[in-house]
């Protein structure tokens, strides 16, 4: 039975969400996305239905806060805030529903990120732990992790220093060099220290993809087979249809079709 | 960051709290009208007004888009915007700050709709505590006189529609407010309000408010504005 970190929203109900939560976090430009989609790819062609989602995606919030960040004038507490709400608004209405039909949700990001963010900001760690007590507990939270030195030339070399990425509403400086190293260094501090509190699984994210992803694929594997395997709650279909999924059946042996996968990501 | 009870700002914060009907917004603004006409620099605050959340509650109000927690998210990203960028500075500036509803709205709306009393309380643990914070009590049936006679019909939220308590607006109102009244009976003693009998006729209520407040603006003589 899932649980969560002590409070429990309203109406939501825990002894019946029979799928997987599966989170990836880590900082930015660890290669989180890549990750997402050959594990999704990987997770439907063993006929697992997967829900992939991420933070600030959510039909409530998830554009206000793009605009909102867009002006900068956002306070920390409200930023904070907002993200709570988007954050909560994804896990009612599509976490809950999809783990209640069945599905593995694999969600690039998690709360866990959000209380990082809001500790690099000054503010009070025993406030932003308890507003986040509503979320779930995952099945498994695999910290993809990469020291500030190696995370500067993926930055420089593939879109650049992000203003966000960059702490820009933290430091005064001008130099986005100076502030995304004081920024990122920051956060992976406070990762590390959530890595230990919440026994994240801990990953060297400065592997090659392929073999990242092998590491994620045999640990999600044994997660899996462990007691209540995800296909044995046949999803209703009109629970699936009501949270707007899709189920994609046919499962399929594992091993090869894994290597496969990811060696097209890799090519492309 | 400053919790509840931690800041030490010059200005004062005088907040109005009750029931719809129960008179609040209209004792407000008398006060506010004497603040004004006796030199003070004052300015008022609303409920649910930042204009950068604002749209965002109004879409998820009207879509019935909000569950009890997202609606309580919402509303507290609010107040942090109206705090952080408002009330907190303004508050520093010495300036006599009103504000129609505050915490204790939410605390009584969001236990009403089944959130955990002790998480709310933490979630608006970064507000400023009110110099003082007036708490119009009126018994459930003179509020909903006083209402029906002003206007016609409930809002879907406001009636606390979205709990199911019944499919009749004007009975699932009652029960809801209802709900919300037992809350702030509650409140009385863990936040020391300062109970006002909202059935006298408005110009006692007036003095006593005005009495009260006064005697927490004799030794701030800065906060008046300059002739």
């Amino acid at each position: 039975m899932k649980e969560t970190y002590g409070v429990v929203l309203p109406n939501m109900g825990l002894h019946d969400l029979v799928g997987k939560l599966i989170v990836i976090e880590g900082t930015d430009g660890v290669g989180r996305s890549t990750q997402m989609r050959m594990l999704k790819e990987w997770l439907e062609q063993e006929g697992h239905a997967v829900l992939d989602t991420g933070l600030t995606r959510s039909g409530l919030v998830g554009k206000s806060i793009k605009r909102a960040k867009e002006g900068h004038t956002l306070g920390r507490i409200t930023l904070s805030l907002f993200y709570a709400t988007d954050f909560a608004d994804r896990l009612e209405n599509e976490i809950v529903p999809a783990l209640r039909a069945g599905f593995v949700v694999l969600t690039d990001r998690y709360t866990y990120s959000l209380i990082a963010r809001a500790m690099v900001r000054g503010l009070d760690p025993a406030w932003i732990r308890n507003i986040h007590r509503f979320a779930l507990k995952p099945d498994a939270v695999f910290y993809l992790r990469i020291g500030v030195d190696d995370l500067i030339p993926r930055a420089v070399f593939t879109r650049g220093f992000d203003y966000w990425e960059s702490g820009i509403d933290l430091y005064s400086t001008e130099d986005m060099y100076e502030s995304f190293r004081r920024y990122q260094t920051a956060l992976i501090e406070q990762f590390d220290k959530l890595a230990e509190e919440f026994q994240f699984e801990v990953i060297d994210a400065r592997a090659e993809p392929h073999a990242i992803f092998q590491r994620l694929r045999t640990a999600i594997e044994q997660l899996l087979v462990s007691p209540g395997p995800v296909q044995a709650a046949a999803p209703p279909a009109e629970v699936a249809a009501a949270a707007g999924l899709s189920v994609v059946p046919s499962p399929i042996s594992i091993g090869e079709r894994a290597e496969r996968i990811a060696e097209r990501h890799e090519k492309a | 960051m400053k919790r509840y009870g931690e800041h030490r700002i010059p200005g004062r914060l005088f907040v109005v709290e009750g029931i719809d009907g129960s008179g609040k917004s209209t004792q407000l603004t008398l006060l506010h009208q004497w603040l004004k006409a006796e030199g003070f620099g004052v300015v008022f605050s609303e409920w649910n007004s930042s204009p950068l959340v604002k749209d965002t509650t109004k879409r998820g109000k009207k879509k019935q888009l909000l569950t009890p927690a997202t609606f309580s998210l919402i509303h507290a990203t609010d107040f942090a915007d109206r705090t952080e960028r408002n009330i907190i500075p303004l508050l520093k500036a010495g300036a006599v700050v009103l504000c129609d509803r505050y915490i204790y709205t939410a605390f009584a709306r969001d236990v009403a709709r089944g959130m955990d009393p002790e998480w709310t309380r933490e979630l608006y643990g970064f507000a400023v505590k009110p110099t003082i914070a007036f708490y119009y009590r009126v018994p459930l049936e003179v509020a909903m006189k006083r209402i029906s006679d002003a206007r016609a019909g409930f809002k879907f939220y406001e009636a606390g529609m979205d709990l199911g308590l019944s499919n009749d607006p004007d009975e699932s109102f009652r029960l809801f407010q209802g709900r919300i009244l037992e809350q702030y009976e509650k409140m009385i003693p863990e936040f020391g309000l300062t109970v006002i009998d909202a059935t006298l006729p408005i110009e006692s209520q007036q003095q006593q408010m005005r009495q009260l407040v006064l005697s927490k603006l004799t030794q701030a003589r800065q906060l008046r504005v300059a002739p």
